[in-house]
């Protein structure tokens, strides 16, 4: 039988990989489609969306192979904007026919190279199916299509009283976050895309159109079948392209209230963290910013904070209690000689603490002209959350290299945004030294490599060892199952 | 200065971030399963009469719509934010699309002298036809001091201290009361109304009245000829020199031959 043959193949590939020593990194899929994208391609392609919608232009597909991650440009060879779920079913199926790489666009503000084209193709822009498909206010969900934006749902829904509170600092399209299995500074309290979303629409590879949970289903459980919802959530696009989401809405809180405090010791600070959760404060966001990066914040944002290890924490709630809370979170910071503990006075001045955070990748690029944003993402249980970020600030501090630590250690994450530039080889061999011990040392600690950016291109070697052999044969299982031709971004997740 | 009640004017436009179709006809836009919201800049102000109720300037907002049915929807926006109780002047849809500043104004002055306002406020604009007349006309027919494009307003003594933003740059003026004034995009972000000032908004009260009541006569002063789309954009082309440049510009008739 074709498939277990391949399956073969892919487990003995991913052996020989083991073995090798080598910056395994730029190694691109070894079950490698190589076609040439030529004009007879491009005009059936034409012939499904219109010829307005498919592009050869340089600045096109440049701006297509790329996110905002420090990964070199990969270019697709086309760039094909659908417009409809039937547009992308075809071109699907045009590009498994022809073993063509195919790669789902939604925002471009992933952090891992996921849309970097390394073996060309078609790069399949969603932007323009942008409709905000249903609300259902009264059952707390909504129904939404690729070319919707985070930002502009939350826009649409303010007369609601409903929001969509996961945050991932960028404007990321909602089926993009549901691909890289997104969360940000919320997850304490609101979770992350895993626990939000409720069905999704998706093409297969072979054109084939699939509701994860059955057409119109959204129901706050289900026990009907296998949980392909979540198969899907955080594949990064290899085994098929998202269409629709209906995700789970939460009312906007009552009453928000946001502080800031800071301590000498990193391990205090996070040591206060680890009490917090331990206490069952319902935190709505938790997170933690080094020296170095209050530096940075001070700069980019000019603000003018004390430069130590700071926590900004943030509580959601009914007007009611609200208060009590954050006495019992001011208690806990001075017993660990926690100092300086403000709340933000008005709304403004809370929305511009969270804006500035939210820029802090940004703010860590501008201390090196001309860098860019080498994020490592790992994410330990809480307990081991101390260890982690204390050894790790002494790896950064040896190596002497700018590793602000910015993170949401609620949740036991946190990252660190290395500027960097690929011409200055000798640092950025110190960082990927770091962030790879860093990601071992959280896999030692129990944890991952990746809390919420995805595996993309650069930690498809720390998959293999986070998940083992026969866990990752499983994976490539599926991979073979859904997609046998390996067109769906290939040479992400897995080699 | 204690107890200062506000009326705030908010109109029910299209939302910001639809893209607006011409109507096939070339009559108007479709608005027909549109989403609507609340003007953006009226928003601004029910959040800043809000804020001055939470500081004690204020003691009751009252928020008016003139237009259809629907414009409830946003009065009740209005009231979820912080609003006591609101005044929707109804327009029939035919009569709406003709209703013009200088109508709403004559409606406005009627309303905040029944009321006895002390302060009109509006946003500076509407998003739909870019006026930027209502507030001053209505300043103009009560025969009250305007702070318009507001974007600091202060206390001082019994007065309001006004910083505008202006063409140079901001100005700053004082202004008696009781006065109209206009909100610009940086005098504050408006909040959210949350489920249970939601909620809370059902209960509030919401007086039904018609430009009849006010005297105000809204008959048509103008007609709408054609609406159409900008021409479309045409793509460019590369040249390979100075020398085809000219001789295009010379074709084209943009440069004397």
């Amino acid at each position: 039988m074709y498939l277990s043959r391949y399956f073969r193949f892919c487990v003995q590939q991913s052996s020989h990989f083991l073995r090798r020593e080598s910056c395994v990194q730029q190694k691109y899929s070894t079950a490698a489609v190589q076609p040439k994208v030529d004009s007879s391609f491009v005009g059936a392609l034409k012939s499904v969306v219109g010829d307005t919608n498919v592009s050869t232009a340089d600045a096109i597909r440049e701006q297509h192979g790329h996110d905002e991650s420090h990964h070199a440009v990969s270019m697709p060879d086309v760039v094909v904007f659908a417009e409809s779920v039937d547009h992308v079913s075809k071109v699907s199926m045009l590009c498994n026919d022809n073993k063509v790489p195919l790669i789902p666009f939604g925002s471009g503000t992933g952090l891992e190279g996921g849309v970097n084209a390394l073996q060309g193709g078609v790069c399949l822009d969603l932007s323009k199916i942008d409709q905000i498909v249903k609300v259902n206010a009264d059952d707390f969900d909504c129904v939404v299509q690729p070319g919707v934006m985070r930002q502009a749902l939350n826009s649409y829904l303010r007369d609601t009283g409903l929001w969509f509170p996961i945050d991932p600092g960028a404007d990321a399209s909602v089926c993009g976050m549901c691909a890289t299995s997104a969360s940000g500074t919320n997850a304490v309290k609101y979770g992350t895309m895993r626990e939000n979303v409720l069905n999704l629409q998706v093409v297969l590879p072979d054109g084939r159109v699939i509701d994860t949970a059955g057409r119109g289903r959204r129901t706050k459980k289900t026990s009907a079948g296998y949980n392909l919802t979540n198969l899907f959530l955080g594949s990064e696009g290899t085994l098929g392209t998202i269409t629709e989401a209906t995700i789970r809405l939460y009312g906007i809180p009552e009453k928000t209230i946001s502080a800031v405090c800071h301590f000498e010791e990193v391990s205090d600070a996070v040591n206060t963290v680890v009490s917090i959760l331990q206490c069952g404060i319902p935190m709505a966001k938790l997170e933690f910013l080094d020296d170095t990066a209050i530096a940075a914040f001070n700069r980019f944002s000019k603000y003018d904070m004390t430069e130590a290890q700071t926590l900004f924490l943030e509580f959601h709630g009914p007007a009611y209690g609200l208060d009590d809370q954050f006495q019992s979170v001011k208690e806990l910071v001075e017993m660990n000689n926690g100092f300086g503990l403000k709340q933000a006075s008005d709304t403004d001045e809370r929305n511009r603490l969270w804006k500035a955070r939210h820029e802090m990748v940004w703010a860590c690029t501008a201390l090196i002209q001309g860098s860019k944003p080498y994020s490592t993402d790992v994410c330990v249980p809480i307990t081991n959350l101390p260890e982690i970020v204390t050894k790790t600030k002494e790896m950064v501090k040896e190596a002497n290299v700018l590793g602000p630590i910015v993170g949401h250690v609620g949740d036991g994450n946190f990252h660190i945004f290395f500027p960097v530039d690929h011409s200055d080889k000798e640092t950025f061999k110190k960082v990927y030294d770091i962030s790879h011990r860093m990601a071992l040392l959280a896999m030692d600690l129990n944890g991952t490599c990746t809390g919420e950016h995805g595996i993309g291109m650069g930690k498809r070697d720390l998959l293999i060892a986070e998940v083992g052999e026969e866990t990752l044969g499983a994976m490539k299982q599926i991979k073979a199952t859904f997609d046998p031709n390996n067109i769906m971004n290939p040479g992400k997740v897995f080699f | 200065m204690s107890g200062l009640r506000v009326l705030v004017g908010c109109k029910r436009v299209i939302d910001y971030a639809v893209k607006i179709r011409v109507k096939p006809d070339n009559t108007g836009v479709i608005t027909e399963g549109v989403k609507h919201s609340m003007n953006p800049f009226d928003e601004i102000a029910v959040e800043e009469a809000v804020r001055m109720k939470e500081k004690k300037l204020a003691s009751e907002i009252i928020a008016v719509s003139c237009g259809p049915t629907q414009c409830q929807e946003t009065l009740r926006t209005a009231m979820a934010m912080g609003a006591d109780k609101s005044i929707h002047v109804e327009v029939d849809a035919a009569s709406y699309e003709n209703l013009q500043p200088l109508h709403v104004a004559k409606i406005l002055a009627k309303v905040a002298q029944d009321v006895k306002a002390d302060i009109v406020f509006t946003g500076k604009q509407a998003i739909d036809d870019d006026c930027n007349q209502t507030g001053q006309m209505v300043a103009a027919l009560l025969d009250w001091p305007q702070a318009t494009f507001a974007s600091k307003i202060e206390k001082a003594n019994g007065d309001l201290t006004v910083t505008r933003e202006i063409d140079g740059g901001l100005e700053t003026i004082k202004v008696q009361l009781p006065a109209v004034l206009t909100a610009d995009l940086r005098l504050n972000e408006p909040r959210y109304a949350t489920l249970p000032n939601i909620m809370k908004a059902k209960k509030k009260k919401m007086e039904k009245k018609k430009p009849e009541d006010y005297g105000v006569d809204i008959g048509p002063r103008q007609s709408i000829l054609k609406v159409e789309d900008p021409p479309v954009r045409q793509a460019g082309s590369k040249l390979d020199s100075v020398e085809t440049l000219v001789s295009k510009l010379k074709d084209a008739g943009l440069v004397p031959s």
